[in-house]
């Protein structure tokens, strides 16, 4: 007997067939701003070899994930000039082993993130590699905003604002992750320096609309990343702009020989 | 190009720490007020220091909080537009909270009110609600779903103008080292529901502007709120207003209080309850 293939037309699968949308609703919701009009935007392309496996967009504000398995590359392209791109990159096979920044700023003896560095786990191996990056310095000692911490750092009036931590928990949730999986994280983009009399912040960014980060993976990794919205400091120059996230396939580039 | 960049001088740390430090002053209609009693919109009948909590959340917004046993809770819908989505947990072990099929079952009543039990599903009152001028709430819709929400407002994004206010009580829960499985169904508050002959669900909305309902933490209370559009309402829009929220020391119902005897089941809810928290010391 040959079974009946079941079908299932997309309009039955819930979620997956918004309304045809004539005009958005209004809405009371105090949402963040985004780029204005005239940001100049350059989506680059992947900057490294081999087949794209996956071309994703990163609206502003919004959180974005995915798996990057052992020999593909994952670029991350600052579309719109000197955007936060928080990042967090998990063992995707057990969590519980996630990025280390102390494991990663003291194997390289150096408080930056460029083309060559390791990003360690807290089990001591390399996660993910840089390969390429084209920006002078990355920055992995700021952290993720919170709608918490901006209490602190800017008054009480900025809490109800949508903020990275919040993209984290709830791209997180998604695989189970929670706050116990929130570790310190990257900021691609994002310009941290320490200077001479110890005095550390986020300053003014020294990227640019279409600069590139590569990073290689060593092992099957899941990535979560936050589009950070924050708009109380420089981090996004006070512009939320797209990024865009390309996975190539460069297994040839480890040879195991 | 002019931008907002150009306003801030954030080229050098020290500058961009003066930057971030000139906001302190700055104001938002949806804050908390920290301390509680500097807030503009303390009740007139509370004394203001006795306030542990003073808020307004955001339309879309959430918020969250731990309470101790006997502190008072105001919900205030200023626009008679805010829908205030609740779960209450045991905050002493949050694998207690609230049930809402009980919360109906028990007192043999459908619709909260006053003297409503708002029960957990171990025969304890979490919550009474102690005084109510809206009546207009619901217990049976639950909140909105990530999916629904994309099917009604065309997107459901968390950082999005439309959010789920399951996507709210997620990111509240998370706080709290809780997830998905932590939520059970919610209760709203303001938005009215009944329920007609045929079982018809009918959407009564909101009794006004300016009503307000009072809670009293009868456990330790972990408790989170969404303001979101209610499941059923009609509107197309996603016009949800600000929700305002105090709360001050107070007393958890005892014997001496008439509601405490106001029927049968109430009385042994109460007295699990009392049983409950004086073993535990609380
Ligand atoms: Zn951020």
């Amino acid at each position: 007997m040959t079974p009946t293939p079941l079908t299932i037309p997309d309009a039955a699968v819930p979620g997956t067939t918004p309304p045809a949308a004539v005009t958005p609703p209004a809405s009371t919701v105090p949402v963040g701003a985004i780029f204005a009009p005239e940001t100049v935007l350059d989506p680059s392309g992947p900057l490294a070899e081999g087949p794209t496996v996956l071309d994703d967009t990163v609206a502003p504000l919004g959180p974005w994930s995915g798996i990057v398995r052992a020999g593909q590359t994952l670029t991350i392209v600052d579309v719109g000039g000197n955007q936060s791109a928080d990042f967090l990159v998990y063992n995707a096979n057990n969590t519980a082993e996630r990025y280390s920044v102390p494991d990663t700023l003291a194997a390289a003896g150096n408080a930056y993130l460029r083309t060559g560095s390791s990003l360690y786990s807290n089990e001591g191996r390399v996660l993910m590699r840089v390969v390429g990056n084209e920006i002078d310095r990355q920055d992995t000692i700021g952290g993720a905003c919170s709608k918490e911490s901006n209490t602190l750092r800017y008054g009480f009036h900025t809490e109800y604002q949508h903020a990275c931590r919040e993209n984290f928990l709830t791209e997180g949730a998604r695989y189970g992750l929670g706050v116990r999986d929130l570790v310190s994280n990257i900021n691609w983009f994002m310009n941290v320096p320490v200077e001479a009399d110890g005095a550390l912040g986020i300053v003014d960014g020294i990227s640019a609309p279409g600069k590139r980060v590569a990073l290689y993976a060593e092992i099957d990794v899941l990535v979560i990343v936050s589009n950070c919205p924050q708009m109380n400091n420089p981090c996004n120059d006070f512009n939320c702009t797209p990024l865009r996230m390309i996975i190539t396939d460069t297994q040839t580039e480890t040879d195991p020989a | 190009m002019t931008s907002l960049a150009t306003q801030h001088p954030t080229d050098h740390v020290h500058n961009a720490r003066s930057d971030a430090r000139s906001r302190a002053a700055l104001s938002s209609p949806f804050m908390p007020y920290r301390p509680a009693a500097s807030s503009p919109f303390i009740p007139t009948d509370v004394d203001p220091a006795a306030l542990t909590w003073a808020e307004t959340v955001a339309p879309g917004g959430y918020t969250h909080r731990v309470l101790a046993r006997g502190t008072r809770i105001r919900f205030e819908d200023p626009t008679g537009s805010a829908c205030a989505h609740l779960l209450l947990f045991n905050a002493a072990a949050p694998g207690e909270r609230l049930n809402t099929a009980d919360t109906v079952k028990i007192p043999w009543q459908a619709y909260l009110g006053t003297d409503h039990p708002l029960l957990s599903g171990d025969g304890r009152v979490l919550a009474t609600i102690a005084a109510d001028t809206s009546g207009h709430h619901d217990a049976f819709c639950g909140t909105t779903t990530d999916a629904a929400t994309l099917r009604k407002y065309g997107g459901s994004a968390a950082e999005g103008p439309t959010p789920s206010g399951r996507s709210r009580f997620l990111l509240a829960a998370a706080k709290h080292g809780l997830d998905a499985r932590d939520l059970p169904p919610s209760v709203s508050l303001f938005q009215g529901v009944r329920i007609d002959e045929d079982g018809a669900l009918r959407f009564v909305g909101s009794a006004g502007a300016g009503t307000q309902v009072d809670l009293i933490a009868e456990m330790p209370l972990l408790i989170l709120v969404a303001n979101v559009p209610h499941p059923l309402d009609p509107s197309p829009d996603y016009a949800v207003g600000p929700l305002r929220i105090h709360a001050w020391r107070g007393d958890p119902t005892g014997p001496d209080d008439e509601r405490f005897t106001r029927t049968p089941e109430l009385t042994r809810a109460y007295l699990n309850t009392i049983d409950y928290a004086q073993a535990r010391g609380l």
